[in-house]
């Protein structure tokens, strides 16, 4: 199949590859011997994230993008396909030949408190990572996590305290800064502001720009939210049912969608504007009458923009 | 001029809780005439969903406690009203739907049960009657071979679909007003947009009177007609939606609509950001509950609250709750940054 070679127009080689890659539940054969039905959550999907790149991954519940994120970080191993992590292969590596990886590629749940150890301070679920990597040890390991405090725009003299004194935005902003401390090159961000305030949303976002400014961290940004996807993602691959079926440069999404899916899914947002909500048409797509094809591919239809065909 | 459809009266809600009184509602005075959409804004905290809570008497005393205020709905004050006459009411006159409806609809009972039970009890059908008028229902929302589909327990519909049957549940006896409190918010795009142009379609033909909850400003940049921003258990500013969105004049509304993308990429510049938190409270701040976050705030915003007044220029209804004077603000600092 074709697929796409270079993430960007620079020459840099990639930082994640993702490569054919398939994760199918169920499936095998089931009691005396039936043949049980597999569900396809991804059904061979192949790109790339160069350093300092976010992509957006973009589709509805059941389209795959979420165990995409876990796959990628292998905590989740695929049915199929390869992860290669600069140029090297994740897939089938034991715990222990994973870690040094572990340090390099963090994640950032929808739920900030779910993700938080309720009854660990926050400064030591902070620094726990720099223990468990061996980085940084007594004063040292204090000035580091009192460094990563500023940096996600927390007081350092809030280290001592507990995950229930603090709220939702600061609550995202401690994972971040525990996510931040391996000093990683690659994050997958899940749905990180689906769950806070719309006055908080922005705070978050700004902090995901600023840190990939400071520190060069590249993003897959799983999100159904697509105005701030358009905001933050300097390219955007739209999933549905398992397949990416367009993957392009994010205004090329937003100003020249081809697939009949993606333009459905722009028509659907909502827009803070009563002049254009009043002139706008719902288009709609049945996902069900039009399934991607098994045998489709996808084809370059412009400039690093890709359609499933 | 009639009487509005429902007329909110100097509504105030507290919690009593271990770690204090949380005032979640205060002094909130709104009406709604017949017809109109009303769509509420506000985040976790605002009191947007609390006060409908309360008004419908759904909201646990103990720890909730109604401290003043009057709800009159079609001349009544629900506030007023017995458990019994309430539940008339509820799922009669008014219907609602709530944000998860998966908790909201009774998992051992079919579609069939459940929408049959109001149609019963308020509206004195046969079973055999509100069999078929349930049907029509769901029909009406948009669920395919609804006679057959209708036979079906909750889990066996998907999320939109469930949300969908939620709707017909809360249409049901074709009521006066439907409350909708984040009805969408679970739901994908593009099924949301199915869903608001079902609502839209029903207050077009049967002439549905509407509160939208939602913290959604695009949501109900498409659905209402006026616009109430609650925050801190206040209404900040209310009035035409157009207005509301060209010319806020709260300074929370304003920062609202500026921290959302309108388009823009990353490249051309950096989204604005509402400085601080939304506020504790069990201490709610003196004063203008938004003053700590607001860069426009004067010293009085600090100590005394602002109340809701008719802004003088702007279209009739648009009403703001400040001391300072937004556009003017705005337009001074536009000048010295020239």
């Amino acid at each position: 199949m074709t697929r796409p070679t270079s993430a960007t127009s620079s020459a840099d080689a990639p930082l994640v590859s993702v490569r054919d890659l398939t994760k199918h539940y169920g499936g095998g054969r089931g009691f005396l011997g039936a043949s049980k039905f597999a569900v396809k959550a991804i059904d061979g999907i192949s790109f790339d994230i160069a350093p300092g790149e976010t992509l957006g991954l973009v589709g509805e519940s059941g389209s795959g993008k979420s165990t995409t994120g876990r796959v990628v970080l292998q905590l989740e191993s695929p049915t199929g396909g390869d992860v290669l992590f600069r140029g090297q292969s994740l897939v089938g590596l034991s715990p222990r030949q994973l870690k040094p990886f572990r340090r390099e590629m963090q994640v950032v749940f929808q739920d900030p408190y779910a993700a938080l150890n309720p009854r660990m301070t926050v400064g030591d679920f902070v620094a726990e990572p720099l223990i468990v990597h061996k980085l940084a040890k007594g004063s040292e390991r204090a000035d580091r996590t009192a460094e990563l405090f500023r940096r996600v725009g927390l007081d350092p003299a809030f280290m001592k305290r507990y995950p229930h004194e603090f709220s939702g935005g600061q609550r995202q902003r401690v994972n971040i800064a525990r996510a931040v401390a391996m000093e990683p090159s690659f994050i997958v961000a899940d749905e990180p502001i689906t769950a806070l305030d719309v006055s908080i949303q922005a705070q978050i976002v700004n902090l995901f720009q600023d840190l990939q400014e400071s520190l060069g961290i590249a993003y897959l940004f799983v999100a159904h939210d697509l105005s701030m996807v358009r905001y933050l993602c300097h390219r955007v691959a739209v999933m549905l049912r398992g397949r990416i079926v367009e993957m392009a440069p994010t205004e090329a999404i937003f100003t020249d969608a081809r697939h009949p899916y993606t333009r459905a899914l722009l028509s659907a947002i909502p827009v803070p504007d009563p002049d254009i909500e009043a002139n706008r048409r719902h288009l709609a797509y049945d996902v069900d009458a039009n399934p991607p094809a098994p045998d489709a591919a996808l084809r370059e239809v412009g400039p690093d923009h890709f359609l499933l065909a | 001029m009639t009487a509005p459809l429902l007329e909110v009266k100097n509504l105030s809600v507290v919690f009593d809780t271990e770690g204090g009184t949380v005032h979640a509602v205060n002094d909130v005075s709104y009406t709604i005439e017949a017809g109109e959409t009303l769509g509420i804004v506000g985040e976790s905290g605002s009191g947007k969903s609390v006060h409908v809570l309360a008004m419908l008497g759904l909201i646990p005393r103990p720890p909730g406690r109604i401290v003043s205020g009057s709800v009159l709905f079609e001349g009544r004050d629900l506030l007023k009203l017995s458990e019994a006459e309430l539940r008339n009411i509820r799922g009669g006159r008014i219907g609602f739907v709530f944000q998860d409806p998966m908790t909201s609809l009774n998992p051992v009972l079919t579609v069939e049960r459940q929408l049959i039970e109001p149609l019963t009890r308020h509206e004195g059908l046969s079973r055999r009657k509100a069999r078929e008028r349930a049907v029509e229902l769901l029909d009406l929302v948009g669920i395919p071979s609804a006679d057959r589909r209708i036979g079906q327990y909750p889990h066996q519909f998907s999320g939109g679909m469930r949300q969908r049957v939620m709707i017909a549940i809360g249409l049901a006896c074709s009521p006066k007003l439907l409350i909708a409190d984040e009805a969408t918010t679970a739901l994908d795009v593009t099924v949301q947009a199915q869903v608001l142009d079902l609502v839209r379609d029903l207050k077009k033909r049967f002439g549905t009177t509407v509160i939208w909850i939602t913290h959604d400003m695009g949501v109900v940049a498409g659905l209402a007609d006026n616009v109430q921003v609650m925050y801190g258990g206040r209404i900040m500013e209310r009035g035409p939606v157009r207005s509301i969105f060209k010319q806020p004049h709260s300074a929370y509304t304003w920062g609202l609509l500026r921290s959302l993308p309108h388009g823009e990429t990353r490249l051309t510049k950096r989204l604005y950001q509402i400085p601080g938190q939304p506020p504790d409270l069990t201490e709610p701040p003196v004063g203008d509950p938004f003053a700590p976050r607001n860069p426009f705030a004067t010293p009085r915003c600090f100590t005394e609250t602002p109340p809701l007044r008719q802004i003088e220029g702007m279209a009739p209804g648009h009403q703001v709750a400040a001391w300072y004077d937004l556009p003017a603000l705005l337009a001074a600092e536009q000048g010295t940054e020239r």
